[in-house]
């Protein structure tokens, strides 16, 4: 081979190596994201029946219930418009409370019940997921003025 | 008084940088050798004054000045000294001081290194480094001056992050910001090659121990952050792909690429303009990790500002830096000719799937740290991206790139004499294989393929790494500490395998409902719960479990863990109980109180855990004994010329 050729066939080899990496990256990308849904959306159907996808909302006061000394532990998340009960069986994050931002992985389950397998509230008081103080904030755009439904 | 003094150095320092980069820069270019001799003085200038605004911000937390904002927000008078010292950098506008500080500390080690390099080279060093400062300093002051007073003065502060409070968060800052800021050194050294013109091989051997140190500190910080996270979040996790551990990640691997890329522009003379676009990036990526984190565009565990102003301010610096960088690398391409050759089984073929492997890497992290951003920005519906996307993504060209090191080790520079070596390859991988075998079915008694493959590869590239130094001290032949270093640092990457995979294998964790009396088995333990105590510390009061813990009827150990509830901020950390025995370690972390007598508690059994954070720190001091080597010390003052860069390195090892 030609230096040229060598040259040539290494440029092809580097360019077919990240276009295969690029390929496999962007079908990872696609089978594993979780995408973002808000009560309503869910309630609405918008949220996949079959997948695992992220909840976020506020933890309604007054709706965390458990049985006592059982791991298993129930609430319902708001967005002040829709509510959507949740169940999770482990240990809760420290920042968990009732009237604050929080979001859950999982899948709806039988009669409408969101099961979530992992529950995040961040380290920060005053933390709100981002897409929850959308979510909110567009609701409350909508909803102006009228009772928020559920408080 | 003090604080006002403080930023008053802070604007001088701004000063000095302008006239560092100015005399550096255009000194160099109009031949104006007067201009150079001001640059080190501005170095030292610039040092002085970073150093007393530090010392200003210190003194105004140790000593409970609340008139000061961000003394008032991130210190309280209960906050015992060590954490006030600390507290500088436990919120944004401290760390980017500290950011400045070791930027400036790196100048001026530079500074004393350069006096061996060609005056007007050193010179356009320094410049290049006085414009990176020089846009820090400028930023600190127009939007996140620590320095603000807050008035009236607020009668007590708001305290520190309780989860900051913590003594490896003391130190896991300042090492990994000093890997961070380090490879602005490279980006200095390559801008200043291009400048120059002079793009032969001696900039490469120049660059190569502020490259190497600066990785050493990176990797250290790194491990540092996984280990804190593991038992200060209290919930045993110690890598979460979380956009800032990305941010940090993605310059390690670059910053790998470009040790290696490094090591083939010094010997060979190729790969110039391959080598770099890596310091070019590597940078980039410490910048865009900077922006990450400090931009408010994501949030994460780590990132406490969110301030549209300061986002558009770093974008713009991030703009000029590689929009720069990058066209000064097209005006200067053209003289960027290699014409040696090599054949495809020698080193340098080795080294280019090692580079190209760790770029595809750092781009699947790339990929998957943006893709929500860019999924929002395009007003696609809100994505995450995590552990699913980035465990089997990561390893596509990383489990490739670990089967080259073992045979790429043997090759030599320019031909591939391959065939002599297969001897000592496949024999290393027979052992490999056998011990791979023995510790999954002999020790854990189950296996999945990922397993062996991992178990394979890391006493591989041990035995593999140790091949040549054994042979050569077996000959009496000396080895470099180059070479020495490099061995180290392979072997940590070997041990840093074998330590991944078995703690991705055969991690146990149960989150359990115990009452007192009540006992749980896992991973071959047994727990008994013994109920919770109240308790008080200086700062907070929480509760405090006691779980017994036995192997096989044998007692191992009383772990107390705790909850504890800060009063300032009215914040409840989990404080974990950790016990290594045997290499295992046995986490326990106290959860909820569930009612009728009961408490969650997760438990959670890591072998080898410990084994992960080791090998960062082998690879670390790997590197530091790479940069001790005599190669980088010419003949002429060698003592004082290196030993920054080396001391460094060992510091940041230790």
């Amino acid at each position: 081979m030609t230096p040229r050729r060598r040259r040539l066939a290494l440029v092809v080899g580097v360019l077919a190596g990240v276009a295969i990496a690029g390929g496999l990256t962007l079908r990872a990308l696609r089978a594993n994201v979780m995408f973002f849904f808000d009560p309503s959306q869910v309630v609405s159907g918008e949220a996949p029946q079959d997948q695992r996808f992220r909840l976020g909302g506020m933890v309604e006061k007054g709706s965390v219930q458990r049985a006592p000394g059982s791991l298993e532990v129930n609430f319902v998340v708001t967005d002040f418009r829709h509510e959507l009960p949740v169940r999770y069986t482990g240990v809760l994050p420290d920042l968990f409370r009732e009237g604050q931002g929080v979001i859950a992985h999982g899948r709806i389950g039988a009669n409408g019940v969101f099961v979530a397998d992992e529950v995040l509230a961040k380290h920060d008081e005053k933390y709100m997921p981002p897409e929850v103080a959308r979510a909110l904030k567009k609701e409350a755009a909508t909803a102006a003025g009228s009772p928020r439904a559920g408080s | 008084m003090l604080p006002e003094l403080g930023q008053f150095a802070l604007i001088l320092a701004l000063l000095l940088a302008a006239l560092q980069a100015f005399f550096g820069i255009a000194g160099a270019h109009l031949r104006r050798d007067r201009w150079l001799a001001a640059v080190a003085p501005a170095v030292a200038g610039q040092f002085v004054m970073v150093a007393t605004a530090i010392a200003c911000l210190v003194t105004a937390f140790v000593s409970h000045d609340f008139s000061v904002r961000y003394v008032a927000e991130n210190s309280n008078s209960a906050l015992p000294l060590f954490y006030r010292v600390t507290a500088l950098w436990g919120a944004h506008e401290g760390s980017l001081l500290l950011w400045i500080f070791l930027l400036a500390s790196w100048t001026l080690a530079v500074a004393v290194g350069a006096a061996r390099l060609p005056p007007r080279f050193g010179a356009r060093v320094l410049g290049v480094l006085g414009v990176v400062s020089f846009g820090f300093l400028l930023f600190t002051l127009a939007t996140s001056n620590p320095f603000l007073r807050l008035i009236p003065a607020a009668p007590d502060g708001r305290d520190l992050n309780p989860i900051l409070q913590d003594p490896a968060l003391a130190i896991h800052p300042p090492i990994l910001y000093t890997g961070y800021v380090g490879f602005a050194v490279a980006f200095a050294f390559a801008c200043a090659a291009m400048l120059e013109g002079r793009l032969d091989q001696a900039w490469a051997r120049w660059t190569r121990p502020w490259t190497t140190s600066a990785w050493a500190f990176l990797t250290v910080g790194i491990a540092l952050g996984s280990w804190w996270a593991y038992y200060e979040l209290g919930w045993g996790g110690f890598w979460f792909w979380d956009p800032v551990e990305n941010a940090s990640f993605m310059p390690w691997l670059v910053g790998t690429a470009l040790v290696h890329s490094l090591a083939v522009t010094d010997k060979r003379g190729l790969f110039k303009s391959w080598t770099l676009l890596l310091a070019i990036l590597a940078f980039s990526l410490s910048l865009l990790g900077t922006f990450l984190v400090r931009s408010g565009v994501l949030v994460s565990v780590h990132s406490f500002a969110a301030d549209p102003t300061r986002g558009i301010f770093i974008l713009m610096f991030l703009i000029i830096m590689i929009g720069g960088s990058l066209t000064l690398y097209a005006w200067r391409a053209p003289l960027l000719r290699s014409s040696a050759g090599f054949e495809l089984t020698a080193r340098e073929s080795f080294l280019l799937f090692n580079n190209i492997l760790l770029v595809i890497a750092a781009a699947i992290v790339f990929g998957g740290t943006m893709a929500p951003l860019i999924a929002d920005a395009l007003g696609l519906p809100t994505l995450s991206v995590g552990l699913p996307y980035f465990n089997p993504t990561f390893l596509l060209p990383i489990l490739p790139l670990l089967a080259l090191l073992p045979v790429g080790l043997h090759a030599k520079w320019k031909k591939g004499r391959l065939e002599q070596e297969q001897r000592g390859i496949l024999v290393t991988l027979a052992v490999a294989l056998v011990l791979a075998l023995a510790v999954a079915f002999g020790v854990f008694a189950r296996a999945a393929i990922l397993t062996l493959v991992g178990l394979t590869l890391g006493p591989w590239i041990i035995l593999s790494s140790l091949l040549d130094p054994i042979d050569r001290w077996r000959r009496k032949l000396s080895v470099s500490r180059a070479v020495l270093g490099m061995t180290i640092a392979h072997i940590g990457i070997g041990l840093f395998v074998i330590g991944i995979t078995v703690v991705q294998s055969f991690t146990q964790e149960h989150d359990v409902a115990l009452g007192r009396g009540d006992t749980a088995n896992v991973g071959g333990y047994e727990f008994r719960f013994e109920g919770v105590n109240g308790m008080e510390g200086p700062n907070y009061d929480g509760v405090r479990g006691s779980v017994v813990v036995t192997r096989h009827a044998a007692p191992v150990a009383t772990l107390q863990p705790e909850k504890r509830r800060y009063w300032v901020q009215g914040t409840v950390t989990t404080e974990a109980a950790i016990k290594m025995n045997r290499g295992t370690n046995v986490l326990i972390a106290l959860g909820d109180d569930l009612g009728a007598g009961r408490w969650s508690v997760r438990i959670q059994v890591r072998p080898l855990i410990s084994l992960v954070w080791l090998a960062a720190l082998i690879m670390a001091i790997g590197g530091a004994v790479a940069v001790s080597d005599r190669r980088y010390q010419p003949a002429t003052r060698s003592a004082t010329d290196a030993a920054p860069a080396g001391a460094a390195a060992k510091e940041g090892a230790g």
